[in-house]
């Protein structure tokens, strides 16, 4: 104590603050760092769980590049990306857009918007798979039946699958991207649309000239958190897909499903240690491009 | 006034009010089908609800309301306990990592916005760039850490990864800035040491931060499903959403009562949002945008 008591403010402050961030830094570093450092480890060795760690060099990242899943693969998780972001983009800046012009109930329509937010991705992929039932099970289908519309194939389509599991995670996020725009059309200084109308500006001119210039940090932040989303999609596609995995053909197997499997199915470490440092790669290139490409305009 | 001047006046006056009605009949319709989407938005829910409460030879009809509701289904799925002890699991183990984060986060925050000390802008820029380092890689090694240790199958197990996060310490650093330094000055001279500084004087003043971080966290944790997935082996360690992927893909399990299920595992969630729905939606935005 006596030490303590002849140090210098200045010198309290760097002991106060390192005895508060003990703790956390260590955590930091096992739990973050450390496991970062071993999962690209563990990506150049070959092990299986049970056996002994061998090293293997590129090996494991050379069976990848060949192997034909990890390319469908490939496909299905910038399938998510590609289709699932301006989707959910557009359709929740044109829910916000309008909702931000009403005042009669406008906290009871937002909370329908929100309330999907609120909901577990498990429950809900559930929930959606029992609409894609075919008849006389699946909810959608019966209402086609019952408007005589033939039957679409949904989870067991090749080609539907993918967007059919797409559908419920772009729903249950529409909710917190609308909040988000709303609070980014409220901060438009209201000065400019009253300059715009005195000048008879027409609305579509006020929407692109005015309201999206303005709204780009808010599209921004949007984009690149909902393609993070997007290509780390697990939930929904693991448990619309249980039984068989990935869907018809893999086609609806994003990579993190790859990893699951690789892992925790096939016991294949290194495999999958080497698909999760691509999918750290994807993550970085994708929101780097998007920061670039959305900052520079 | 004359006559004429009169009518003119009026004549204007209608020649206002005719775009007004324009625009009213224009903001009916703006209404009228964003209150369409908003009901088409809950359906999944709704029929998720409305599922639950019918009988079996009821379930394929597509009426939203059943004939006759009943409760049976909630009774036979808790019967055997199983769903019950995954909701309090899922409950403690969201709770718990809730006020971890919330403690660590605020303390690291306040630390790295309020003291200065070497390391300080190290510590900060490698907590940040944590938040590039997605789960997924991260979930080999913590189980193999899990293993080695013997965390596999346990609370800790589940709870290690989550106890501290980089989202909510950024969110809080944010925060901690506009409490003014005079305060924290004017504490240090009533003679407050720096752990009742942050305590007493610092965390008040940043409530509805730590409030936002909190519905954030506690949602989260609500419905993580990976790890979780991935750490547990036995039912009874199960969290609410690994046990009812379980139950779904048992064999034979009516839809009713996996719809049940997901009733089970949204009802506290949703509850809770349309108690706090204002507060919610303003933290959303909080932690949304400062984050």
């Amino acid at each position: 104590m006596q030490v303590y008591r002849n140090l210098s403010i200045k010198q309290k402050q760097i002991v106060w603050a390192w005895a508060f961030l003990a703790l956390p830094v260590i955590f930091y570093v096992v739990i973050r760092f450390y496991p970062t450092g071993n999962a690209v480890l563990i990506s150049f060795q070959d092990w299986n769980l049970l056996g002994k760690r061998t090293w293997a060099g590129m090996e494991n990242y050379l069976k990848l590049w060949s192997d034909p899943v990890f390319w469908k693969v490939f496909r299905n998780t910038f399938a998510y990306l590609i289709i699932g972001t301006p989707v959910s983009l557009v359709i929740s800046f044109v829910i916000a857009y309008h909702l931000d012009k009403l005042r009669f109930m406008h906290g009871f329509l937002r909370m329908l918007y929100f309330l999907p937010f609120m909901t577990s991705a498990v429950a809900m992929a559930w929930v959606w798979r029992w609409f894609y039932q075919p008849v006389p099970i699946g909810l959608f289908n019966n209402f086609l039946a019952a408007v005589g519309i033939p039957q679409i194939e949904f989870l067991r389509s090749t080609t539907n699958a993918l967007p059919a599991i797409l559908a419920p995670a772009v729903w249950a996020g529409l909710g917190f991207q609308v909040i988000i725009f709303m609070a980014g059309l409220r901060a438009i200084p209201k000065s400019y649309y009253e300059a715009a109308r005195i000048d008879g500006v027409p609305w579509w001119s006020v929407l692109f000239e005015i309201t999206i210039p303005l709204l780009k940090p808010t599209i921004v932040f949007i984009v690149v958190f909902s393609s993070i989303g997007f290509l780390r999609i697990f939930d929904h596609v693991f448990n619309m897909t249980t039984g068989d995995p990935g869907g018809p053909l893999n086609s609806t197997k994003p990579l993190v499903l790859m990893i699951y499997n690789s892992a925790f199915t096939d016991f294949d470490m290194g495999y999958a240690a080497a698909q999760t440092v691509v999918l750290f790669l994807i993550l970085l290139i994708v929101s780097l491009l998007q920061l670039r490409i959305l900052r520079d305009r | 006034m004359t006559a004429t001047e009169i009518r003119a006046s009026s004549e204007t006056l209608l020649a206002v009010q005719a775009p007004r009605k324009a625009a009213n009949l224009a903001q009916f319709f703006r209404w009228l089908i964003l209150f369409l989407g908003g009901i088409l938005m809950i359906m999944p829910i709704v029929y998720m609800l409305s599922t639950s409460l019918k009988w079996p030879h009821e379930v394929y009809n597509v009426n939203l309301w059943p004939d006759e509701p009943t409760i049976e289904n909630y009774a036979y799925v808790l019967e055997d306990g199983r769903f019950y002890g995954w909701m309090i699991n899922s409950t403690i183990i969201a709770l718990i990592t809730t006020a971890s984060a919330l403690l660590f986060d605020s303390l690291v925050g306040y630390t790295l916005c309020k003291f200065r000390f070497p390391g300080r802008y190290i510590v900060f820029i490698a907590i940040l760039s944590t938040l590039m380092i997605p789960t997924e890689m991260l979930v080999i090694p913590w189980y193999l850490m899990s293993q080695q240790f013997g965390w596999l199958d346990t609370y800790w197990g589940i709870m290690f990864p989550g106890l501290m996060t980089a989202f909510g310490t950024f969110l809080m650093k944010q925060f901690f800035e506009t409490v003014p330094d005079d305060f924290i000055e004017a504490a240090r001279i009533d003679g407050l040491n720096e752990l009742q500084i942050w305590w007493t004087v610092a965390m008040p003043l940043v409530r509805p931060a730590l409030a936002a971080l909190a519905i954030f966290v506690f949602l989260g944790n609500w419905t993580a499903f990976i790890w979780p997935l991935i750490v547990t082996n036995s039912v009874e360690m199960y969290t609410l959403p690994v046990g009812l992927a379980s139950f779904g893909d048992e064999a034979d399990v009516a839809w009713e009562l996996i719809m049940t299920g997901a009733a089970i595992s949204t009802i506290p969630t949703l509850v809770f949002f349309l108690i706090f729905q204002r507060f919610i939606i303003r933290g959303v935005v909080m932690a949304g945008l400062k984050g």
